[in-house]
């Protein structure tokens, strides 16, 4: 390039509006809310010890309704389904993951670590395998007629959902069920003056393990690629070629699979069964899904671990308000962000 | 007269003209022509979920916004009415007034969660109202020294509606002349007023606007009516009634606890019976409320029955048991919305042209 054509160029240079502290601060602000979560229930909590306990809990708990979640809000977003029946995944994969463990009694009775481990793997691969193949049948049958028509969706999911909870009752008993986790997961583990329980801290390695590689999958292979395109604008990815129904329908397979994971998950948490616990934990599910947004990963992650904290820090400083806290953090964030804390889906 | 009374809507179909009459003699005769405690239970269960199902398709089937906090208002006016009468002398005041502010309740708490949940798409707004309502139920099964808790809790109604009480010496038509009679035409009277208060709402201007609210908000909002405010009308609205019917159910049984007003199970059976009756017809809140209530007394156990009687056969004696009748409604539930979506109502009205 020769002077003369640079001297062309215009003399200033081009200038940016530095984005002010609010609106930084306004990006910010869902990745925000946890830690503050956490440091104001280290306030009014005050004691250090049942503070880490408590944190410790609600994170197991946000991870496994994260994982519960993650699947509804991909579906969400993607197919424009709001699916009522995934409480009916849940319960399904904790019933079918728990028969697993109490058919491997010796397994899971054994103080050995290899065999426990086993025996949970094997329990939650069965829970995925069986709510992954009812999630096929459940889209094919019940869904995909009414792609489109919202009020019909929401009726016939519920229906769905009450044929799977009596099959349940049906195949198992209406009476609730005891068990123990296997032996090595019971107990805890002390840390700075804490008692932290095993389960929850493999609760949390499980769960984060399940973010992250959702987000690796969305965001670094081509389904992922596929996948975002299709939550962005379906018609366009259609068009370039790609078939967007098998991707939606193994979206919908992966997400039932995922909550028959959840499932497994927190009935071991729980250590009790019953065929309504996949309604009662779709509440918190829809919660989630609100709060972070349509479609969106991070934002089910976000809000599922405020959900989670919240729910245990209010049940510690005051027992009878524990739900009545997550409607009020819902209230909170719908009030701020109608769309959720960050939403992919534009409103249609 | 008859036109003005139902408000210009005609059943505009012979079958369906005969099914509501048959409705209305049978249940406005029920104490006479059904004698029996269980069968004018039956009756009084039905009139009082005609007009909360009747409510409930003002928002379903009118206004096309999906709720499931309906039981929630419904179990403002019965709670309503229990806490007044508890804490109040027994008599007629103390029902009145907790009808009221149960009415009230209902309004204020639908005013808030139409507030700032109709803002949001019509999906959110079914989990919102999801998560609320759960949320009630677990507040009112804790509060249990104000509610009862899980317990519920009984009522002193007023004298004059007890079996104790009698107005006339002797039978009327072999029927006692109590106090439980004049709570049945109590029911059923009020029941009828709401009803065709209900037929008066969604045939009038108001009605038409929510049904043009429901085919397409977006137009309604560029012809000039601000939705909002329709919908948020209309949701206040169909909680009123709905506390109402809480409180005449609460009359009735003279006992309230979660299970009879707030549970999820009383929300499926709602919903039920509106998609099944004919969404967007109030008539059809009065089929779909009859056969349920009238099904789900008597089909369990012609079910049980059936299961004993086949007590040999493999299989079948599992589905029929009459635990199983839920098992059943979903499947008839999942396959009405599919075959059936406009209901009963709906198809016979068609059938007529």
């Amino acid at each position: 390039m020769s002077d003369a054509a640079r001297d062309d160029a215009p003399e200033h240079r081009p200038t940016f509006d530095a984005p002010t502290w609010g609106e930084r601060v306004g990006r910010a602000a869902p990745y925000l809310l946890v830690p503050v979560l956490v440091a104001v229930g280290f306030l009014l909590i005050g004691n250090p010890s049942s503070w880490l306990t408590l944190t410790v809990s609600g994170l197991a708990m946000g991870m496994m309704i994260f994982i519960m979640a993650s699947g509804l809000t991909l579906v969400f977003g993607l197919m424009d389904v709001i699916n009522f029946g995934h409480g009916a995944f849940i319960s399904v994969g904790a019933f079918v993951g728990v028969s697993v463990i109490l058919a491997l009694g010796t397994w899971a009775g054994a103080p050995s670590l290899a065999l426990n481990l086993a025996a949970v793997m094997l329990a939650v691969a069965a829970a995925a395998l069986v709510t992954g193949a009812l999630g096929w049948a459940f889209e094919r049958v019940i869904v995909r007629p009414v792609y489109g028509a919202h009020l019909k969706q929401i009726l016939i999911t519920v229906g769905g959902l009450i044929v799977i909870e009596q099959v349940i009752v049906m195949l198992w008993g209406p009476d609730e069920i005891f068990f123990a986790r296997p032996e090595t997961l019971k107990g805890a583990v002390t840390f700075a003056g804490a008692a932290l329980e095993k389960y929850r801290l493999l609760a949390v390695a499980v769960g984060l393990a399940v973010f992250l590689a959702m987000r690796l999958v969305l965001r670094r292979t081509k389904i992922g690629l596929i996948v975002r395109a299709g939550v962005e604008n379906g018609p366009m990815v259609e068009a370039m070629g790609y078939r967007l129904r098998r991707v939606l329908v193994g979206v919908f397979v992966a997400g039932s699979a995922l909550a028959g994971l959840g499932g497994v998950m927190w009935a071991l948490y729980q250590e009790v069964l019953t065929a309504g616990m996949g309604e009662e934990m779709m509440v918190l599910v829809f919660i989630v899904v609100i709060i972070g947004g349509l479609g969106s990963v991070e934002g089910a992650f976000i809000g599922a671990l405020l959900v989670g904290l919240l729910q245990n820090y209010v049940a510690f400083l005051e027992p009878k308000a524990a739900l009545i806290g997550n409607i009020g953090l819902m209230t909170a964030v719908l009030m701020w962000r109608p769309q959720g804390m960050m939403p992919v889906v534009k409103a249609k | 007269m008859l036109t003005a009374l139902l408000s210009g809507d005609r059943p505009r179909s012979r079958v369906l003209s005969l099914l509501l009459l048959a409705i209305l003699v049978g249940l406005a005769l029920a104490p006479f022509l059904f004698p029996g405690v269980r069968s004018v239970e039956t009756a009084a269960r039905i009139c009082v979920f005609i007009v909360l199902v009747a409510s409930y398709d003002l928002l379903l089937g009118y206004t096309g916004i999906v709720s499931f906090a309906h039981t929630m208002f419904f179990g403002c006016g019965a709670y309503g009415v229990a806490i007044a009468v508890e804490n109040m002398e027994r008599g007629w005041t103390p029902v009145l007034l907790g009808t009221v502010a149960g009415a009230l309740l209902a309004a204020a708490l639908a005013f808030a969660i139409a507030l700032f949940s109709l803002r949001v798409r019509a999906i959110f707004f079914a989990m919102i109202t999801l998560a609320v309502a759960s949320a009630v139920a677990v507040l009112v099964s804790q509060m249990s020294g104000l509610t009862g808790g899980e317990d519920g809790m009984t009522l002193r109604i007023p004298r004059a509606l007890t079996p104790a009480f009698r107005f006339a010496e002797g039978d009327i038509l072999g029927v006692r002349a109590d106090g439980r009679l004049l709570n049945y035409y109590l029911v059923f009277l009020a029941s009828l007023l709401l009803f065709l208060l209900l037929l008066r709402v969604v045939n009038s201007p108001f009605g038409r606007v929510l049904q043009a609210i429901r085919e397409n908000d977006f137009r309604a909002e560029a012809i000039g009516y601000r939705v909002v405010l329709y919908r948020i009308v209309a949701t206040c609205l169909s909680a009123v009634v709905a506390s109402l019917a809480g409180s005449l159910y609460a009359l009735w049984l003279r006992y309230v606890g979660p299970d009879t007003s707030l549970s999820f199970e009383i929300m499926l059976d709602v919903l039920f019976m509106t998609v099944i009756g004919g969404m967007g017809t109030i008539y059809g809140a009065a089929i779909g409320a009859t056969l349920f209530v009238l099904a789900q007394n008597y089909l369990q156990t012609l079910m049980g029955t059936a299961a004993g009687a086949l007590a040999g056969v493999p299989l079948l004696p599992v589905l029929l048991d009459p635990n199983r009748w839920l098992l059943w409604l979903g499947v008839l539930f999942v396959l009405s919305v599919y075959f059936f979506p406009s209901g009963i109502v709906g198809r016979l009205r068609a059938g007529r042209g």
